[in-house]
Parts: C-alpha cells; structure tokens; sequence
C-alpha cells in the first residue's frame, strides 16, 4: 500500500457514496461501480508491494506479488458486475413502469414516522399511577 | 437437588396443562413439590449443618465451560426452609381462599410451582451465572402471577413495572456478575469466597450487582413496583412479595457481604440505600388503610432492615439477620394470610369499613397480634430476638464510619414499624371504623380452620421460638458459618442482661407506644409533609415517566432514522460503518508508507480521479456511464503494473460488457435530468461522501501498516508452493480460483445465475404487461403521479 493508492481507494469511496446519496437509480448503479473499483484496490493492495504474475516458471517465487487477493479481487469484480446488470434490469423496469429512475420515498415509512403514540402499555401504567397516587392523596 | 428442581418444573406444567380438570384441587398437587423438597432437606439437615454441604454439578455446555453448579450449605437450608415451608402453608391456605373455581385458577397453582422451582435454583445455585438465570425466572413467574387477573389492566400495568423493573435490574446485575466472574477467573461463590478479586473494575461490578440487588428487593428508589405488586390474589401476595422472591436482593448480598464488604464504596452504597429504605417504608406504610398495601411498604422497610444486617460484612450482625429472615419470613406471611381471611370474609381489606370481628374470630385475632407484635419487637416474640441481636450487634461491632447514623436509622424505623403493627391490630379490631361505612365485620363469616390453620401454625412459630430462642442456635449458627467461614456466632438468648441493645429495644416501645397514642397527631402531620413534598413525582410517576419517554424517544428516533428515504438510510448506514472504527485505525498509523511505488501509477490514478470525478458531476446519463468505463478501464492497466494480469483481463472484458449494457438500458431514459432536491442535500451528501473518503484513507494506511505483525508461514506463500505440485496449474491465481478456493468459486457462479434470472424476469415482465394490456400502463402511470404528490402532502 503507498499512499497513493490508498488516496485513490479513498477517492473512489468518497465519490462512490456521493453517488449513492442521490435518488437517480442510474447514478446509484455508478457509484457502485465506483466503490466496487475502490473496495478493489483495498484488496489488491492487502497482499503487499507488488511484484510479478505470478506464475510457476515465470520468475523465482519470492517475486511472485501475492495471488490470494487477486484471486479476492477478481470474484469482487464478477460479483460487482452482476450487482450493476441486476440494478440495470430494476432500472429498465422502472423506465417501463413511470418513465423515470427516481427512488422514490417509502411512503408506509413516512406513515410509520408520522404516526401517534397509541401505546396502551403506556397509558395502562399511567391510569395506575394516577389511581395510586389519588389513593394516597384521600388518605 | 437437579430432581426437586425438575420436579417442580414438571408439576408446574403438568397443573397448568392440566387445569381444567383439576380444578381447585390443583393446589393440593402443587404442594407436593415443597413437601419432597422439605423431606429431602431435612434429611441432609444434619450432615450440612456439621459444615458438610451437599454440593451437585451439571455440565451444561461442555465445550463453554457452563455448568450449573448446585451448593446445599447451611444458609442454602434456612432459605430452602422458607421457600419451600411457606410454600406447603400456601398451598393449603389457597384451599381455603380460592373457594370458587375460576379460570385462571389452576395456572396460578401451576405457575407458583415454576416460581418455587425457581427461587430455590436461586438460593441453591454456586454458579453466578446460574444463579442468574433463576433469578430472572423468579422475576418472570412474578410477572404472570401479578397479572394472572389478565382482564384488569391495573394487574397488567402492575405486572408491567414489576418486570420491568426487576428485569432491567437483572439485567444490570448481570452485567455486574460478569465482570466478578472474569477478574476472579471463577464464576463459583464458594471460590469467590477463598480468593476475592478486587481492583476498580471489581468496585464498578459491585455497583451493578447491588442495583440488581436493590430492584429485586424493592428497596429505595426501585420499592414502587411492590405496592403495586398487591393485586396479585393474597396467597402469591404472601408468598412471593413478602416471604421469599423480594428476599432475593437481600439473599444476594448475604452471600457477596462477606466477600466484598470492605471493597469500593458497598458498605457506603448497602447502608445508605438500606437504611432510607427502612425509615421511608415505614413512614409510608403508617399512612396506609388498605391493611395489604400497609403490609407491602412494612415489607419495604423489613428489607432495608436486613440489607442494613447482611450488608455489613460483619458476622455478629449478619446472624442477626439470618435469624431477622426467618422471624420476618413467620410474622409477615401470617400476616398476609390474615388479611386474605378478611378481605375473603368481608370483601374489604379497608381498616376504615372494618368494626371488629365477633367472637368466632379469636383464632384470626390472635394471630394477627402474635405476628403483629413480633414485627413490632415485643419480647417473647421471634421478631425480638432478632431486632435486640440487631441491634446488640451494631452496638457491640459495628466499628465503621456512619454507624451510629444507621443505629439512629433503625431505632426511628423500629418506632414506626410498632407503630404501623399496632395500626394493623387496630384496625383489625375496628378502632379505625367509621360510622357512616357499612358493619361488613361484625357479622362476618369465620373462616374455616383450613383457612386460617396455616397462619396459626406460624404465629405458634412465632411464639416458640421467640420464647425459646435456643431452638434455633444450630440452624442460625450453621447459617452464619457458612456465610463467614472460620466465625465464632454466638448462641441466641432471649435475656442477654442489662445492655445498650435492651435500652434500645425498650427506647424502641416507648417511642411506638407513644407514637400510637398519639396517632391522630402523627396522621395530620404526615398529611402535611406528604403534601408539602408532593412535587416530587411517585414511584408509579416516575416509572409512567420513563415509560413514556422511551416511548417517545423510540417514536422520535424511528422518525429521524427510519423517515422513509433511501440516501438518508444509506448515509447512517455508510456514516456508521466508517466514523465508528476510524479513531481506532487512526491510532495504529505510526509511519506513512512509501508515497508512490512506481511512476506510472501516478498517471494511472489521475486519470481514475479525474474520471470518477467526472462521473459523479456529469449530467448527462451515458456520459456518466463512459466515464465509468474509464476508471475500469484505468484499473485493468494499473492491475498490470501490480502483477496481476488475470485481473486486468476479467476487468476489461467485464468492463466492456457492462458499457454496452448500461448504453442498452440508459437509451430508454431522459438523457439528463432536472434537479429538485432541496438545497441542504447538496452540501449534506458532500460531507457525508467526505468522511467516507476520510474513513477509507485512514483505514488503508493503517491496515498496510498491519500487514508485517502477521506471523507464520503465509497461506499465499504455502498457495504457491502446492499449486504445481498438488493442482498441476502454473497460474497461481487460477488455482486458487478453480482448485484450492473452487467452493468460492461455485457460490460466485450461483450469484451470477441468481443475477441473470433476475434480470431476465425484470426484463421481461414489464414487456409483456406492456404489450397486451395498454390501459394498465395508463392505470400504473397515474398511479404513480399521485405516488410522487405523496410525500409533499405529507411534509
């Protein structure tokens, strides 16, 4: 890892999110692709400096760089690839259904948030309370 | 002991699985689980009381080292003999006082049962842990019985606080038990007891042990759920409230005093809370005309009593207590089965509607003065023996800060509770009747002997061995050795001459008297201090308080966390995720790795930069997703300045397939679009992205710094070694892929096809909707312009 790279993992996260946050499902599917790329580098860069390919014959071992996170990075890029097709096909088909990718709020959400306290737990113990302590104030 | 135990729990279960057939007869069947266990502990009585405890061991999670480990000491029997003593006597009393057979009524039996079962895991457990357990279930099976009446919800509200109270105390004690049991190394009490641990974590435990201890025995400011624990039917109200579950608190404290008594603040912290509790208890309980709640807050005031006595740390005054836990145990329970005679005969337990009870009643009325005066401390009677041992004991060794505090404490608390005792037989006696109330005692009912045999049996209790003292010295002694081993108790005397503890006991009389005669005058000026601290909220206040802020706290948080909107959920999540862990990373960064391993990298990262810049600025959708294509395609040549060119390889051809498929769909939608967000998201989504960025910096650098602390030959190198030799593959990378790691491999692929299903449903579907129904497209399309009015209306 030199700090390079590490700058630009962080760079990719940082405008990955950015992307994240927005409500175009279009935008959302880059910024995957963007810390897909970041989250990559993170695992290239875990198997120390780099070297050669490795493979046998090719040069002696110790100049191998490592294999094991190449191998991590390279079922990281599959998986994120089919990531982005799945949210593609979502995409298409919310073109299909209104004509735009916008995300849309989750309006059972929204209902939930604005909700009334109906807790009759709540209410219950305050009734007794409230009994008790009239009780006591009879006394 | 595992037996009894399961004993107890298969009969609770089989009572209420087999209620309706039983009937009232149920309680008949429960009884026969104390009577085995007090059979069978009077039958080791001997060998235990010799200081050889029966001790039993269960390997419950062989591999976590959890066993329940069971310890049948000398104070173990005197809590066995109260459990399951008292629990025989209610048993049969329940006969007398469920007289119909009403639903509901066989669980209670039955449930009462599990309850037994519980509390003696409890008293018998060695095993902190185990201990715990049982002690929730104690806290559970008093949630059911205090609401077995589940149609009122002052029982459900009740039964609420309760457990809430004594569970969130459990909970805390837990954490207390925990942290003993790591530094001791032990979870055993009797390991404890020979190697204490200490040290400032220790002190914080002892804390959070003492406030489990506090809530299960009520005491201040954790009392309000007892009183309100009351409408429970009486029998449970006496078992449970009075004579054995509250005494769980002060049973845990028996057992650690001797351990931890002189360690952190406990002694500070046990006295204090112990002695407020007594004189508060007993103040509140002189104001009471429901004879039951003036029981329940003397309850109250008789458990400060004995923290003050077990929490010392002082044998000669613990044993005082031990004898304080039976003679309380007596009085208190009889007590209890007095009032559910009254309440039963006459349908009020109100003092002011009761105007004495005919002749018939006498057995009922002697009862309730011998155990009244011995909760008052009257000589001959059990509670005065351990009230002058009490108070012989603070007297002779208590040599620590704050004692004459706690003495004074006591004597005032001792001259309420003759106070309140006496308010008890008087009403029972009618003094307090009014007038204009319905005579509903006179004419009463008397009960029948069943009823009130169980009570006299106690009160004869009561009388023996307040009179003959010595009766007990084995026990009491046995108790107090075990609890202090290596102690030298004194034998119990019902005249111990002339001494300061005498003239405290009579100073105790005088005052009760005086307070009792002068009754009237005492009422008026407790209803104007009660009045005059009326802005502080009650127990039952404080406790509606909570409830309803964690209510609306609950409500308030799903509001700002849960408000429906899928960028305000991503950044809690990411922001989570990344500020959490990122001072600890930052710690671990002690030098700066290398700036730049080779040059080229420098070209390779501007042009990432720059592209994923541009992706994330541009507006204009297939331009975003090149740009997308141009940082993949920047990666795969830096993959082949890193060595890797397998990877460079699979992100070109994946990032070839993924442009052409994000220009297959992108095609369809609006190529820009307008910005109607509001203009805090902007700089919001900024910062959030920023800290991410900043997250992620930090981690990367501190992670290759920790790259050199791992030992060992490394699993790569071991990889490189096997994979001509085992999989016959030059390509390491491939190996791995296919041989050494091909389960992973397999999972991927199965990812993938899920992904493609997916797709091609999602893709499908909405086509052929589509195509042979146009009016739905019309329906859907409108649907979802009232859909996007939502959330405005809603604002």
């Amino acid at each position: 890892m030199t700090v390079l790279l590490a700058f630009a993992a962080a760079f990719l996260f940082a405008t990955g999110t950015w992307l994240l946050l927005q409500r175009r499902l279009s935008r959302i599917l880059i910024g995957i692709g963007l810390v897909g790329h970041g989250s990559n580098i993170l695992l290239l860069t875990s198997g120390g400096p780099s070297g050669v390919a490795p493979i046998i014959g090719s040069a002696p071992a110790v100049d191998f760089s490592d294999p094991l996170p190449q191998a991590l990075a390279l079922t990281s890029i599959v998986i994120t690839f089919g990531v982005t097709a799945f949210l593609l096909a979502l995409g298409y088909r919310s073109w299909r259904i209104t004509h735009d990718d916008v995300v849309e709020d989750d309006v059972e959400d929204r209902f939930i948030a604005r909700r009334r306290s109906e807790d009759h737990i709540v209410s219950d113990t305050e009734d007794a309370a409230r009994a008790q302590a009239a009780e006591e104030d009879r006394l | 002991m595992f037996a009894l135990l399961a004993l107890h729990l298969v009969l609770g279960v089989v009572i209420v699985a087999a209620g309706r057939i039983l009937g009232r007869q149920a309680f008949l069947v429960a009884a026969v689980a104390p009577a085995a266990m007090l059979i069978w502990a009077a039958t080791k009585a001997n060998d235990v009381l010799d200081g050889k405890p029966v001790t039993e061991s269960f390997v419950w999670v062989a591999g976590l080292d959890l066993t329940i480990d069971l310890r049948f000491d000398a104070f173990a029997l005197v809590m066995v003999t109260l459990v399951s003593g008292i629990g025989l006597l209610i048993c049969i009393y329940s006969l007398g006082y469920f007289t119909a057979t009403k639903p509901g009524l066989a669980r209670l039996a039955g449930i009462l049962t599990l309850f037994a079962g519980a509390m003696l895991g409890v008293v018998l457990s060695d095993h902190l842990i185990a201990l715990f357990i049982f002690w929730e279930l104690t806290s559970v099976t008093s949630y059911l019985l205090i609401g077995n009446d589940d149609t009122n919800p002052r029982a459900r509200a009740a039964a609420l606080q309760a457990l809430f109270i004594t569970g969130a105390g459990g909970l805390v004690m837990l954490a207390g038990l925990i942290i003993i049991g790591q530094s001791a190394g032990t979870y055993l009490i009797s390991e404890l007891l020979v190697a204490p641990p200490s040290g400032n974590v220790v002190n914080v435990a002892l804390v959070l042990v003492l406030i489990g201890a506090f809530t299960k025995s009520a005491q201040a400011p954790f009392s309000s759920w007892l009183p309100g624990a009351m409408v429970a039917p009486t029998p449970v109200s006496a078992y449970l409230h009075s004579a054995t579950m509250v005494k769980a608190g002060v049973y845990l404290v028996a057992r650690l005093a001797p351990i931890f008594a002189i360690q952190g603040n406990w002694r500070l912290i046990v006295l204090s809370v112990g002695a407020f509790t007594m004189v508060v208890g007993g103040l509140r309980a002189l104001r009471q005309n429901d004879l039951k709640l003036l029981l329940a807050y003397g309850t109250v005031s008789q458990l400060g009593f004995m923290m003050l006595l077990f929490g010392v740390g002082e044998y000669h005054i613990a044993e005082a207590g031990v004898v304080l836990i039976l003679a309380h145990a007596a009085f208190k329970a009889a007590l209890f089965m007095v009032v559910g005679i009254v309440d039963h005969e006459t349908g009020t337990r109100d003092i002011r509607a009761l105007h004495g009870f005919g002749k018939s009643w006498r057995p009922v009325q002697a009862v309730a003065v011998l155990s009244a005066a011995s909760m008052a401390g009257v000589p001959l009677m059990f509670g005065f023996i351990a009230k002058e041992k009490g108070l012989g004991g603070y007297v002779e060794y208590g040599d620590f800060v704050g004692e004459t505090v706690v003495l004074i404490a006591i004597v005032v608390a001792s001259m309420l509770t003759f106070a309140y005792s006496a308010r008890f037989v008087l009403g029972i006696y009618g003094v307090f009747g009014l007038d204009d109330r319905d005579d509903v005692s006179r004419s009463a009912h008397a009960p029948g002997i069943v009823f009130w045999a169980p009570a006299g049996l106690l009160a004869f209790f009561t009388v023996l061995f307040g009179v003959f003292p010595q009766l007990l010295d084995r026990l009491v002694e046995g108790a107090t050795l075990a609890l202090y081993p290596g102690s030298s108790p004194k034998p119990l005397e019902l005249w111990a001459g002339f001494n300061e503890a005498l003239l405290l006991s009579a100073i105790v009389i005088l005052g009760g008297v005086v307070l009792t005669l002068m009754r009237t005058k005492v009422a008026r000026a407790q209803r104007r201090g009660s009045e005059a601290i009326r802005f502080l909220p009650t127990g039952d206040e404080a406790f509606a308080g909570v409830l309803r802020g964690i209510s609306v706290t609950s409500r308030r948080v799903t509001a700002v966390v849960q408000n429906g909107s899928l960028p305000i959920y991503i950044a809690i999540i990411v922001l989570t995720v990344t500020l959490v862990p990122l001072t600890g990373f930052a710690r671990d960064i002690d030098t700066l790795p290398d700036f730049v391993e080779q040059r080229v990298h420098i070209g390779f990262v501007a042009l990432i930069t720059a592209a994923a810049l541009g992706a994330s600025v541009v507006r204009h959708r297939i331009a975003a997703a090149l740009m997308l294509g141009a940082v993949g395609y920047s990666m795969a040549g830096l993959y082949v300045t890193m060595g890797a060119p397998d990877l460079a390889l699979t992100q070109f051809s994946i990032e070839t397939l993924s442009t052409v498929l994000f220009v297959l769909v992108l095609r369809f939608l609006p190529r820009s679009w307008r910005h109607h967000a509001p203009a805090i998201a902007a700089p919001m989504r900024i910062a959030v992205a920023a800290a991410v960025g900043v997250a992620i910096f930090v981690f990367a650098l501190s992670a290759s710094n920790a790259r050199p602390d791992v030992s060992g030959p490394q699993q790569s190198e071991v990889m490189i070694e096997d994979s001509y030799s085992e999989a016959k593959g030059q390509n390491v990378v491939n190996v791995i892929l296919v041989d050494f790691r091909g389960w992973d491999t397999m999972g991927e692929i199965t990812v993938l096809l899920v992904a493609a299903v997916g797709v091609v449903s999602l893709a499908r579907t909405g086509r052929r909707r589509d195509d042979t129904d146009a009016p739905v497209f019309e329906e859907i399309s409108d649907g979802e312009s009232s859909e996007q009015k939502m959330p405005e209306a809603l604002r």
